[in-house]
């Protein structure tokens, strides 16, 4: 008998059906990935059987019998834990005050702190979940308050761990940890459920896979079954090539120097503590790491969005270390923002004022500060063509299209520009795999004409995909660079968090920076 | 194109119809009604009220001229207000801002008096917006520079525009005979009432301000649509991280957006007193507060240059028809401020709900958008 059932969930919002008699099994000790592209339908289906959705339709059954979930709270005596994505824990709480929040053991409404850090270093000692229960949790690194969040679960008297995406910001040591707890917890009887749209991750870790599209369950399989293709071509409907041919880089002459950048960050504490790399035409860098640490002041800096306390941005031989965004623009600088509906695109805007966003004021768009409609249309109706923006007009609202067809209008904009340095951060974050497969091919076909891109990514595995060389960053600092020829996720893995984690450092690594530069702190102060 | 990838846009553009149009006048309806049932609470007849109303605002060409000279300076104040809107700005100063302008357009129209009505007018005018502009350039500093709020900054300026401008008119400004007030302008910048153009329209108070406001009304849709600042003004408006990536300066476009701002606030109080008032006096605007009624007339008009027109022509006939219907029906003239607060609190209403709407999407779309992190 399963202990979780969804029979025939339905969940309708306006305008679409996100579950479409969606059913799923999930039985003891078992570990179910519920893999699917964004807007599938995925987190739908699980937020309605933890509670934080109400469904449209259908029946939810636990140890056979029928239930009814109006709230977490329901799902939670039912023995139900979810982990988000986004974690929900108090910073300046420690891990023990955290995990026992909602549930204190208290007498005459005093909490018996006491009792409490015992139930969890014993939780935690069962699962062989180590962590610290005095630690402050602000203090952590981003996966010991994932795993704050699993103990947590477990606390309330989890049977059933839903996890969404638990990996999208772990480093590949940690991956492989999480992995590990997942299999302790399963083999002492847990079930899990884990979210995903990544096929190594279903491939590695699950005992079934069940594969969602549009809203509906499309297949069900077992990773001995199948294989990443056969996933993929589940998961989109069609035939996807995984990754895309790179031929030889032929690098020129350098086109963006930057020399010992140092950025204020939040707090009085240095984003970047003096950050030198290169970029030359014909190549791409890549930036590796865990999000937060620096990469995005990196980009800001270079672009004119944050002033630089320190250090040069040499761009050809002129410096635009304080050059406002329309500066850089003008001298040639492309930036495709790591979040589009913030940065990258004005969603109330139609697609043609999208486009010349940057350009607007320079012919043929504008003279005199006079726009001209016709000029833009034109150029947009070309830009469109060329990127193959699925769009009835020029004249729709950008807010109005796909994710993916958000990001081709973005690049559409930058590339379209012929820029002579592409600064790329996140650039298929959040797309599909078609859509992602047409990002990298453009990429690679800028770099083939001539443009140094600069490349910054969470996906270890983007990275090394596109990139000729790697560069490393950690607590503000490029802390180590690889040839894409002899770049392996081990060795990049163990810099991206601060070279702790996998014990002594691997051969062959080099780390970079100055001979002076110490083995880089951890950004927050501190693990255990 | 598809059925299925041409519908949504379709939908969209209804959607907008819809909202845009469908709502102010509901929100003037539902306006309507419930003054019905405070006039029948009152004891008197609303269908007998209304009527009053609607003689006293369109019963005659007299009527119609009352409606309009009413209308004309809010016109300008929610154009003015509805302009700072677009880049995301609040002028809730523009009464301040009105008060300078016409202060500027009486004391020019003295100035320049003498001088040909064809140059001394468009004169005035310009250094009316001019002043307006001005006194609204402090608080737009203040803003791109430190960030001070500009609600509180041309909030405290309107205080101050009304007390500096009560010294001007009762010391260095005066007219003879100890009221606070300038002399009286003469009849060679006044502009002309319509019933002085067109032959055979009975006396009436609407001026040639009127005129000016539709064409600032076309103006100010010409700069938002075909020119770069306009262009500048509503991605800032819109999206300021995104304005900002593209090479906008946020602080310069919200200078150049404030001071526009004042500049039309300040072209109305010159309409009003070069065609009305034709003299500046102590607290112009206080008893009307046109920059206030702008807010209200921008927001029932959704920022829309021709909302802001029919906006302002409905609360001018209001103003104007209230009066007939405390003479004729006996209701007191303060329902039209009950219904006049109503319509604000429902298009206020639905601003916030549309608001909580377009957070809940930008919010779900930051989730989708971390789901593939």
């Amino acid at each position: 008998m399963p202990v979780l059932e969804l029979r025939e969930i339905t969940k309708v919002f306006p305008g679409v059906i996100a579950n479409d008699r969606v059913s799923l099994a999930l039985e003891r000790g078992e570990i179910v990935a519920l893999l699917g592209e964004n807007g599938a339908g995925k987190s739908t289906l699980m937020n309605v059987a933890y509670g934080l959705l109400s469904d449209d339709g259908g029946e939810i059954l636990v140890d056979g019998k029928p239930v009814r979930i109006r709230s977490p709270r329901d799902a939670i005596a039912l023995g139900i834990g979810m982990v988000h994505q986004h974690f929900m824990l108090v910073a300046p709480l420690t891990v023990t005050e955290n995990i026992i929040l909602g549930h204190e053991p208290a007498r005459l409404g005093i909490i018996d702190r006491p009792k409490a850090r015992a139930r969890v270093v014993e939780i935690s000692a069962q699962y062989g979940l180590k962590v610290d229960p005095d630690a402050v949790v602000g203090g952590l690194s981003v996966g010991m308050q994932q795993r704050v969040e699993i103990l947590k679960a477990l606390y309330q008297g989890a049977r059933i761990l839903i996890l969404d995406e638990p990996t999208a910001v772990l480093s590949p040591q940690e991956v492989r940890e999480l992995f590990g707890v997942i299999r302790s917890l399963v083999t002492a009887g847990l079930s899990v459920v884990l979210i995903t749209h990544k096929l190594d991750e279903v491939m590695g870790a699950a005992d079934r896979v069940v594969v969602m599209r549009d809203g509906k369950v499309v297949g069900e399989t077992t990773p001995s079954q199948t294989d990443q293709i056969g996933l993929a071509r589940m998961m989109v409907g069609r035939d996807v090539v995984l990754s895309v041919e790179k031929g030889e880089s032929h690098a020129g002459e350098p086109r963006l120097t930057i020399t010992d950048l140092q950025v204020p960050g939040e707090r009085g504490l240095e984003a970047l503590k003096g950050v030198s790399l290169t970029v030359r035409s014909g190549e791409i860098v890549g930036i590796a790491g865990v999000d937060g640490n620096g990469q995005t002041e990196l980009v800001e800096a270079i672009v004119g969005l944050r002033r630089p306390s320190g250090g040069s941005i040499d761009l050809k031989g002129r410096d635009i270390t304080h050059a406002a965004p329309r500066e850089t623009i003008h001298a040639g600088v492309s930036h495709v923002p790591e979040d589009r509906h913030r940065r990258g695109l004005v969603l109330e805007f139609d697609l043609a004022e999208n486009l010349v966003l940057g350009d607007h004021r320079d012919a043929p768009y504008a003279s005199h500060g006079i726009t001209d409609a016709q000029a833009i249309s034109e150029t947009a109706r070309q830009r469109i063509k060329d990127y193959d923006v699925r769009t009835p007009s020029e004249h729709v609202l950008a807010g109005a299209l796909s994710g993916g067809n958000q990001q081709k209008l973005v690049l559409a904009r930058e590339l379209g520009r012929e820029p002579g340095v592409l600064i790329a951060a996140q650039p298929t974050r959040g797309l599909d795999v078609g859509a992602i497969e047409f990002v990298h091919r453009r990429l690679l076909a800028e770099r083939d004409s001539g443009t140094a891109i600069l490349l910054v990514s969470m996906e270890l595995e983007e990275v090394m995909t596109l990139s000729d060389r790697i560069l490393v960053m950690y607590g503000g600092q490029v802390v180590a660079e690889f040839d894409s020829a002899d770049a392996d996720e081990e060795r990049i893995g163990y810099y991206m968090t601060g070279g702790k984690v996998a014990g002594a450092a691997p051969a062959g690594a080099q780390p970079a920076g100055t001979p002076d530069s110490a083995p880089p702190a951890p950004p927050m102060g501190g693990a255990l | 194109m598809s059925e299925a990838t041409k519908s949504p846009t379709v939908d969209a553009w209804w959607m907008r119809l819809l909202t845009t149009v469908g709502v102010p006048l509901l929100s003037v309806a539902l306006a309507m009604a419930i003054g019905s049932v405070i006039i029948v609470f009152s004891g008197h007849d609303p269908i007998a009220a209304f009527s009053a109303l609607l003689q006293g605002a369109f019963g005659g060409w007299r009527q119609i001229g009352e409606t309009i000279m009413r209308a004309t300076p809010l016109m300008l104040t929610g154009l003015a207000v509805g302009f700072g809107f677009r880049a995301n700005l609040f002028n809730i100063g523009a009464e301040g801002q009105l008060i300078l302008g016409s202060l500027g357009a009486a004391w020019l129209g003295l100035l320049l008096a003498p001088l040909p009505p064809i140059l001394s007018i468009p004169l005035i005018l310009i250094g009316a917006a001019l002043f307006g502009a001005a006194w609204a350039f402090i608080p737009a500093l203040l803003k791109a520079k430190v960030g001070a709020h500009e609600v509180i900054t041309t909030m405290m300026f309107s205080w101050m525009a009304l007390y500096l401008t009560s010294w001007i008119v009762s010391g260095p400004l005066a007219d003879k005979g100890g009221i606070p007030q300038t002399p009286m302008l003469s009849g060679a910048v006044w502009l002309p009432t319509f019933d002085t153009i067109i032959p055979g329209l009975p006396p009436m108070r609407a001026h040639l301000g009127f005129l000016l406001a539709l064409l600032v009304a076309v103006g100010v849709s010409l700069v938002l649509r075909r020119t770069t600042l306009g262009y500048e003004v509503r991605a800032v408006g819109f999206n300021p991280s995104a304005a900002q990536n593209g090479g906008i300066s946020i602080p310069l476009t919200t200078i150049y957006a404030l001071c526009i701002s004042g500049a039309l606030a300040g072209l109305a109080g010159a309409s009003e007193v070069l065609g009305v008032t034709h003299r500046f006096f102590d607290q112009v605007s206080a008893g009307s507060g046109f920059g206030f009624t702008g807010i209200a007339v921008a927001l029932l008009g959704k920022k829309n240059p021709v909302g802001i027109l029919f906006a302002a022509l409905l609360f001018g006939a209001l103003s104007a028809g209230g009066g007939t219907m405390q003479l004729e029906a006996d209701v007191s003239q303060k329902i039209i401020t009950i219904v006049q607060g109503l319509i604000i609190f429902f298009v206020g209403a639905e601003t916030i709900v549309t608001w909580f709407i377009k957070r809940r999407k930008r919010l779900a779309l930051e989730r989708e958008g971390a789901t593939n992190a």
